[in-house]
């Protein structure tokens, strides 16, 4: 086995056991204290539930997942395609760069209701609420990494006559690939709260309802169980979507970012 | 070298930053067409400066830098200020510059950072190839073409710049201590590298430096630099083929160079 393989599998296999320690510990602890289900239900009667209400809950995953990664790729390319025409306009970039970063810090969920208003209940509104979350950090990503390109290799562009379009192409989005792939991280985290809470404002029941109002209709019957296999559900969509951009942006810039290549054995 | 290649003219350079910091102050010299010029000075003499007015990077407050075509070849001499200087010259990719710092794009392999002035002046593709490979293997990288800059040590990584001012198959060279960030002995095999790129190319070349050994073996002059001024002109008489670092000739002009720069320092030499 190749040393690098090996340390791969240990850095799965250490979180995985603190994950295992953790439900055990939960377990025990539940079945020691003896405490209503309705507080606190064990980890065994949470796995129960899920796979007794398996059908609700998977078409409930694959909906939820659905208006994240919608609204995550709304939120990536209006993110970027915004962000490379702010960073390049110098009026934009003064006028909206501190907005950018400002309205990061606004809890855009808030608006969760007025998007209701204008789009109306279920899926649409969901994925609104997802792209609207995560919208920003992708737009602030982007101008960073094309403001902080070296102002060295500009020059070298400037030397050859480079034309502002071909700067973008060959140097200005290349070197913000890294910010950029930091900014869709966040994003892809943000993605899965917004559309939780897009479908708590605008979801309705029914047997293709999503994770949010499964959550929402557990908690009014009390079945404290199926919320925790619901919300157990909404992080597993989180993870996915957020292991599914770190592999991507990953393979971006595996072959030459300091991010990726000290992590290789490739310097020589 | 047959081809004709400009000289390059100072004449009465001031360079004045804002909060008048004189950076330059009335520097004239000339770089005959074909030789080479070195340019040296304590960190902070302006030296930098102009070469980045030379390359167009920055502009001289007062005097003009001018390429002059000589006029045997052209019927009549051609001049033109630092000012045409991106239209007339660089657009024609006939000056190249090199940074001390290798400025070499981390995405691309070295076959793909050698070619990307030609890229940049829409060369076609097969002509790329055939000229980045060309000077690749002229500098002898090329086991290293499809390295990435990561992949390469500081040495290496000058020579892939050095490379790549050649690809343009430039007239003028500007040389901006290519040397500086790079261990002594990496410095002496680089030199050797720097005088092959100039002997290649027959540029005009003008090379900023602070290492006195490295002036004299690769320079036709010497220009020392103080504070913003010229302190001394003087060329360099040994033969390029005689420049023995260890000869008494050579050491004796490094100790003559040095004594410039103690005087320029208002320190004397041991």
């Amino acid at each position: 086995m190749k040393p690098s393989s090996f340390k791969f599998l240990t850095r799965i296999f250490e979180p995985l056991l603190a994950v295992v320690a953790i439900l055990l510990f939960w377990q025990i602890a539940v079945v020691v204290s003896g405490v209503e289900a309705y507080l606190l239900p064990a980890p065994s009667a949470i796995l129960h539930t899920m796979w007794d209400a398996r059908d609700r809950l998977m078409s409930a995953t694959i909906r939820t997942g659905a208006a994240a990664t919608i609204g995550f790729l709304i939120a990536a390319t209006i993110g970027i395609l915004a962000g490379s025409v702010i960073a390049a306009i110098p009026f934009l970039r003064r006028s909206l760069y501190p907005l950018a970063t400002i309205l990061q810090m606004v809890p855009l969920i808030a608006v969760a209701p007025l998007l209701v208003i204008w789009i109306g209940f279920g899926l649409p509104t969901a994925i609104a609420a997802a792209a609207i979350v995560a919208l920003f950090p992708v737009i602030a990503a982007t101008i960073d990494g094309q403001v902080s390109v070296d102002p060295g290799l500009r020059e070298l562009f400037a030397l050859h006559g480079a034309s502002s379009w071909t700067r973008w192409r060959k140097l200005d989005f290349p070197a913000s690939l890294p910010a950029i792939a930091t900014g869709l991280r966040i994003a892809a985290g943000l993605a899965v709260i917004g559309a939780i809470v897009g479908e708590f404002v605008s979801g309705y029941g029914g047997d293709d309802a999503p994770l949010g109002i499964v959550i929402m209709s557990a908690m009014r019957e009390s079945r404290t169980d199926l919320v925790f296999a619901a919300v157990g559900l909404s992080a597993v969509v989180g993870f996915a979507l957020f292991g599914a951009v770190s592999c991507l942006a990953w393979l971006l810039v595996r072959r030459w970012h300091a991010s990726a290549v000290n992590s290789v054995e490739s310097r020589v | 070298m047959i081809r004709a290649v400009p000289s390059l003219h100072f004449h009465r350079v001031s360079r004045v930053f804002s909060g008048n910091v004189r950076a330059v102050s009335d520097v004239s010299f000339s770089v005959p067409a074909g030789t080479l010029t070195a340019v040296i000075g304590p960190s902070g003499c302006g030296k930098t400066t102009l070469l980045r007015i030379a390359a167009g990077l920055d502009h001289a407050t007062d005097g003009s830098v001018a390429f002059v075509q000589s006029a045997d070849r052209m019927g009549a001499s051609e001049s033109f200020s630092a000012a045409d200087l991106s239209h007339r010259f660089l657009g024609r990719g006939s000056v190249s510059v090199c940074f001390q710092d290798a400025r070499l794009l981390p995405w691309r392999t070295v076959f793909d950072n050698v070619a990307l002035p030609l890229e940049l002046s829409g060369v076609a593709r097969s002509e790329r190839i055939e000229r980045a490979d060309a000077v690749i293997a002229a500098a002898g990288l090329r086991d290293a073409r499809e390295r990435l800059p990561a992949q390469l040590s500081g040495g290496m990584r000058m020579r892939v710049a050095l490379a790549r001012t050649l690809v343009t198959r430039p007239e003028v060279l500007l040389l901006d201590e290519p040397c500086s960030s790079v261990d002594e002995f990496t410095r002496m095999q680089l030199d050797h590298e720097i005088r092959r790129v100039w002997q290649v190319s027959g540029a005009t070349t003008l090379l900023v430096t602070h290492s006195v050994s490295e002036a004299v073996w690769l320079a036709d002059q010497i220009v020392v630099m103080s504070a913003g001024a010229v302190q001394e002109i003087r060329p360099v008489s040994l033969p390029i083929g005689l420049r023995d670092r260890a000869s008494a000739a050579f050491l004796l002009e490094v100790e003559m160079v040095m004594r410039s720069l103690a005087v320029a320092a208002g320190v004397t030499t041991g």
